[in-house]
């Protein structure tokens, strides 16, 4: 990135201004991604001509003294389960190539272009979304820009490695058992999972109805803010999308957080994380006073449930492919969609009407705190390839429980700031700084007393 | 599950009996990992089906938190 600063709004506001030429820094941040993404493996498509165009595009409205948008001339990229018009959406997959290019871009995509955004590309992830590493068969893995030894998370690694590389500054990712804020983590970088239908998921490849959601990387809470605040808005063309009004982040960013009852998620939050995972925890509830404990109950239930009802939509999404052309499936999830495809119904009835029923503790909960601080996940980034990891002494298989800590939150849909934890020296762990429904607001503005005090870091590798 | 081993024969005949009723070939080479991967659901869907609900509880049909 050729700007000084590197952060979304300090390319707009340089842009916007004329100091900087949006066309320039696409050209240049092409030119990045292709001498250092060898390195990282985040892309799968540049769209190159679509970059120069749209740069072009906010140069001529600044140079005609037209509003060039929030984030005028800001690169950035899509996981690449997100619609861009003219481009195949893979999902991850081999068996989508042989889909037609799509005609449209995401909702998502168009609110972000709109804003002033230049798309470079989409971004690697774990095929259909189904996996926690981004070790995928067809693309190749996403390597941790931290060590590239290591998996960058899943099921957004493309897009959060790409971030925390410093290839781009913005991306968008889905999270529907912790697809952001799992590799915002092991990438130490900010991750937001907004409520379930905040927003729009129209003309992105869906995984499960149930527990799908979308939202943006990056390596500031400012910048998170603002990227937040472009994508939000109704959209009667997802059926979730909630008809609520914008809740605009940006102007309460910095508004006083005293009020806001803070406190740690113990129990299973607090049993089967290694102890430096619980000691990010440990970091963040310090820097902010917090002593309070609460205890979601039946979290390990709630986890059993999202696994439950992920496996069978998500089986049933793909189930004619899972017919016809097992064979094309990554050997990743294969074999997992096949065994989704077999669930009996009464155990994903149950599964869904237990999630009615932990939602509902768990906004009884939300009368006495505002903020639960929770692990992001239960370690540090895995290597590539590593089959099992020792959880509170007990060996267990790395992908599947990787995502622990964040199942049993978006199982119900609550609004997640993952912040990554200051640790020089040492692999990023993150927090879950987890709101109330429809409360984003909030957990972004924790998240930025975080980084102003210092705690939380997503500045990336240098 | 302590069970295990015994419940392993019943629930690798249970995938071959609803992959066939639903029209589903798992080729020989995927059969023991659709299997160990059904173990694993079974015994989280075991949490799940142990856990008394009260009759009133319903699912969503669109969900909303």
């Amino acid at each position: 990135m050729s700007h000084p600063d590197g952060t979304a709004l300090g390319i707009a506001a340089a842009i916007r201004s004329g100091r900087l030429s949006a066309a320039r820094l696409a050209a240049q941040t092409l030119d990045a991604i292709e001498q250092r993404d060898g390195a990282y493996n985040c892309f799968t498509t540049i769209t190159a001509e679509r970059a120069l165009r749209e740069a072009g595009e906010i140069d001529r409205a600044v140079a005609d003294g037209r509003d060039p948008g929030p984030l005028a001339g800001v690169p950035y990229a899509v996981k690449n389960l997100f619609d861009v018009a003219g481009v195949r959406t893979l999902a991850g997959s081999q068996i989508n190539r042989d889909h037609k290019p799509a005609k449209v871009d995401a909702t998502l995509v168009q609110r972000l272009r709109s804003a002033g955004g230049v798309l470079v590309g989409a971004l690697n992830m774990d095929e259909y979304a189904y996996g926690f590493t981004t070790e995928n068969t067809h693309y190749g893995a996403t390597h941790n820009p931290h060590d590239p030894l290591r998996v960058a998370g899943g099921s957004s690694g493309g897009s959060a490695a790409a971030v925390a590389a410093g290839l781009v500054p913005l991306t968008l990712g889905s999270d529907t058992n912790g697809s952001i804020r799992l590799p915002a983590a092991l990438c130490g970088i900010f991750g937001l999972k907004p409520t379930y239908g905040r927003l729009s998921r129209a003309g992105t490849a869906s995984f499960v109805d149930s527990l799908d959601h979308v939202g943006p990387f990056a390596t500031t809470v400012a910048d998170l803010a603002a990227a937040y605040d472009a994508l939000q808005g109704p959209d009667p063309a997802d059926p979730v999308c909630s008809t609520r009004p914008a809740v605009f982040a940006t102007p309460k960013l910095d508004h006083a957080v005293d009020h806001l009852r803070v406190a740690v998620a113990d129990d299973y939050f607090a049993r089967a994380g290694c102890e430096e995972a619980l000691d990010a925890v440990a970091t963040v509830a310090r820097a902010l006073g917090v002593t309070r404990t609460v205890t979601l109950p039946e979290a390990a239930r709630a986890r059993a449930a999202a696994f439950i009802i992920t496996a069978s939509e998500g089986a049933n999404r793909h189930f004619a492919d899972l017919k016809k052309r097992p064979g094309d499936f990554d050997p990743m999830t294969r074999d997992r969609l096949l065994a989704g495809a077999l669930v009996p119904a009464a155990w994903y009835l149950q599964a869904q009407r237990f999630r009615r029923w932990f939602r509902d503790r768990v906004r009884e909960i939300f009368r006495e705190v505002d903020i639960i601080l929770a692990p992001a996940t239960p370690c540090a980034a895995p290597l590539i390839g590593q089959e099992t990891m020792v959880l509170g002494g007990v060996e267990v298989p790395t992908r599947p429980n990787l995502g622990i800590f964040t199942q049993p939150i978006s199982f119900i849909g609550l609004p997640v700031v993952a912040v990554p934890v200051r640790r020089p020296g040492a692999l990023p762990l993150g927090v879950q700084i987890i709101a109330a429904p429809w409360r984003e607001v909030d957990a972004l503005c924790i998240a930025r007393v975080l980084e102003q005090c210092g705690i939380v870091d997503g500045r990336p590798v240098s | 599950m302590s069970d295990d081993k015994e419940k392993q024969p019943d629930l690798a005949a249970t995938v071959d009996r609803i992959a066939a009723t639903i029209g589903l070939e798992i080729a020989a080479p995927h059969r023991q990992g659709v299997i160990d991967n059904f173990e694993r659901i079974a015994a989280l869907a075991s949490l799940v089906m142990a856990f008394p609900l009260p009759d009133e509880t319903e699912i969503s049909q669109i969900f909303v938190p």
